[in-house]
């Protein structure tokens, strides 16, 4: 007897199932796809477009010249003038600015006398590929200024920056609490996802439906477990990240684990949807699976969002992880608090409705 | 007082398919009705919408008296359901799992250990209590889910195909727990494809292509003249080499049907023809009423033969 008997005809079978089963086609032949245009179009380790405060403390042509030497370049995108230093730091604390660029008062002075002008830049270190790529292109900004306003001799201006939150820039602090947010969400589906679909696969779900149980009480029971193990997890990698990585907490952690609730709450109700589109365990945890993909790649997680094409940005926005990222972020290196963050609070809140609100709305369909 | 069960031309459509058709159904309280017909008949179909589970898309259907689609809600507390499939959480002790039932149906903590004291005693079930449902055998299994069935003391309990696969004698234990049941006024609502368990019941249903075909106690169903068509007999041949004599028999032009029963061959022949199947056979053919599958096998051959002659 042959070592390869019975290859034929399982191999022929195998391929009945494929095509039976356009489910893992779609999911084999997809994934790559979509991988590939997230890698191909979206994500792009050159940083762009990182939004900048300007403090500009008075106003001249030269300085005039500098910051429109910033506006165009790429690398920067001036989102705002501020014109205090406690409100350049409540921008890139909140995180509505990465960088700011700082012109002191004697800007043009000094240029004028030829000597001694300084211009400061500010850096949000909590990103070190954003931090280093801002670092590099306002020295060379500053070179090629200084080539302009002297053919020859010592330069003028002295570029001093100054990177805020994170100044070693060490990548565990950037990369530890954004994994703190992908990997919970991730959990927190699949986990919701296939407790209910188990229950379609086993009739349990049947047999519920012929009891009085109403959809909300099943939704609320298959939630909160989830829920719990999510916000435990959550405390489990914040501890994990401060004893072993040695990544420091600079706000407060009432205010992260308070807005750790929509969040998981949101998670939770995408894995109810999942469930209610799922008819075996294993099209849940592929429907999990395609999730998984954007809330790594597209929420900042490791590839910032300005770098992304517009549709991508879209995308990003709708991903409760990009949020709770920079919730993490924001509280764990920056130390900014419920102030700076609510807006985030406000869509997670608003994304946890939504989706428990459909999935509530596909239960009902599904049990009465 | 109404009937437990009451169907008025219920009908159940999906799509273009017709899965119960205009069947009319009456069950009092207390009776073990048994509802039979081949797979794909419309059997589940028809518990499903009685329990709620699938729409009704025409007729009327009720249960105690109130509307199985608008007033659901209300029934839902006063039915008991066991699916093909247990229902049970298999990861769950037996113990856990009626718990669980008995929270669902909102019993207080006093009347589940009441209930569960006599859901226990009822079925036995004390030694394997503590045992997770996946560890007991299919009929202990069976047993446990319709315990669950009737934790929260239903009226009505509708039981598809509750013995399939399961042995003969855990078939024997869950019928006697069926009729203690109903002596205490439960009425059910059973599918089966066994015969033996259709002629415990005291009357039976036959659907037949989503429609009822015959309804009635077995005696009646086999008095049926459809079942007896006028003009034939039933004879039992009894004889050594069985599967030769059931060729020839078959062969005849005046035998209707025939068929193996155990030893022997039950055969549908002209009424006129009786030497001639003995001259044919050798053997003396012994005349009989006819068993319920033959009821049922004669009834579905002249539909069949209904519709092709149309």
């Amino acid at each position: 007897m042959s070592l390869f008997a019975g290859a034929w005809p399982m191999l022929r079978k195998e391929f009945v199932h494929l095509r039976r089963d356009p489910g893992t086609v779609i999911f084999a032949l997809l994934i790559p796809v979509i991988q590939l245009i997230i890698f191909g179009f979206a994500l792009n380790m050159n940083v762009r477009q990182i939004p900048t405060v300007v403090y500009d403390q008075a106003p001249s042509q030269r300085s005039r010249e500098l910051i429109a030497r910033f506006r165009s370049t790429d690398t920067f995108a001036l989102v705002a003038q501020v014109t205090s230093d406690a409100e350049l730091e409540h921008e890139i604390r909140r995180g509505r600015a990465q960088a700011a660029l700082k012109i002191p008062f004697d800007y043009a002075d000094r240029v004028l006398a030829g000597r001694g002008a300084t211009v400061q830049l500010l850096v949000d270190g909590s990103d070190s590929t954003v931090s280093s790529a801002a670092l590099n292109v306002f020295n060379a900004l500053i070179l090629l200024e200084n080539q302009r306003l002297t053919r020859a001799g010592s330069p003028i201006v002295e570029a001093r920056p100054a990177v805020l939150f994170n100044p070693a820039t060490r990548s565990p602090n950037f990369f530890v609490p954004g994994l703190v947010a992908a990997l919970v969400q991730i959990m927190v589906i699949i986990l919701v996802a296939l407790s209910v679909v188990r229950e379609r696969e086993r009739g349990t779900l049947e047999q519920l439906t012929v009891t009085p149980v109403q959809p909300l009480g099943v939704m609320l029971g298959k939630m909160i477990p989830y829920v719990t193990l999510g916000f435990v997890e959550i405390c489990w990698v914040l501890l994990i990240m401060r004893v072993v990585f040695a990544v420091p907490i600079h706000g407060s952690l009432a205010t992260l684990l308070l807005l750790a609730v929509p969040f998981l709450v949101a998670s939770a109700g995408i894995g109810l949807l999942i469930s209610t589109r799922a008819h075996s365990q294993a099209e849940a945890f592929q429907m999990a699976f395609g999730t998984m993909l954007p809330s790594i790649f597209l929420s900042g997680y490791i590839f910032p969002i300005n770098n992304m094409p517009p549709q991508f940005q879209l995308v990003s926005n709708i991903i409760p992880t990009t949020y709770f990222i920079e919730v993490t972020r924001g509280v764990i290196l920056r130390g900014a608090g419920l102030a700076d963050l609510w807006t985030n609070g406000a869509v997670l809140t608003a994304m946890a409705l939504a989706a428990v609100g459909l999935a509530a709305r596909q239960f009902h369909r599904r049990l009465s | 007082m109404p009937p437990v069960i009451e169907t008025r031309e219920i009908s159940v459509r999906f799509g273009a398919f017709t899965a119960v058709d205009r069947v009319n159904l009456t069950v009092d309280r207390g009776e073990v009705f048994g509802l039979l017909g081949p797979n794909g008949s419309g059997k589940t179909t028809l518990i499903k919408s009685l329990c709620g589970l699938v729409k009704i898309s025409g007729g009327e259907g009720r249960l105690l008296g109130l509307d199985v689609h608008r007033e659901s809600p209300a029934i839902r507390r006063r039915i008991g359901y066991m699916s093909q499939r247990f229902g049970l959480y298999e990861d769950l002790t037996a113990r856990e799992n009626l718990e669980f039932y008995s929270g669902v149906y909102g019993l207080t903590a006093e009347r589940y250990a009441r209930r569960l004291a006599s859901v226990v005693e009822l079925t036995a079930i004390t030694p394997y209590l503590d045992r997770r449902a996946s560890q007991l055998s299919g009929g202990w299994k069976q047993r446990l889910a319709l315990g669950c069935a009737i934790v929260h003391e239903p009226e009505v309990v509708f039981l598809d195909e509750p013995t399939a696969g399961i042995d003969p004698v855990a078939r024997r234990a869950l019928w006697d727990l069926v009729f203690q049941l109903s002596g205490q006024g439960v009425t059910f609502l059973v599918t089966t494809h066994y015969m033996d368990e259709a002629e415990r019941c005291g009357r039976v249903g036959y659907l037949y292509n989503s429609t009822m075909v015959a309804m009635g106690t077995v005696g009646e169903l086999k008095r049926l003249p459809a079942a007896n068509p006028p003009g034939t007999a039933r004879y039992e041949i009894t004889c050594p080499n069985i599967t030769e004599t059931l060729a020839t028999v078959r062969a005849l032009p005046f035998v209707r049907e025939a068929t193996i029963f155990g030893q022997s061959i039950h055969a549908l022949v002209d009424a006129a023809a009786a030497p001639a199947l003995a001259t044919a056979t050798r053997v003396d053919p012994r005349p009989i009423e006819p068993s319920l599958e033959d009821v049922f096998v004669t009834l579905t051959n002249r539909i069949l033969a209904d519709r092709s002659a149309l």
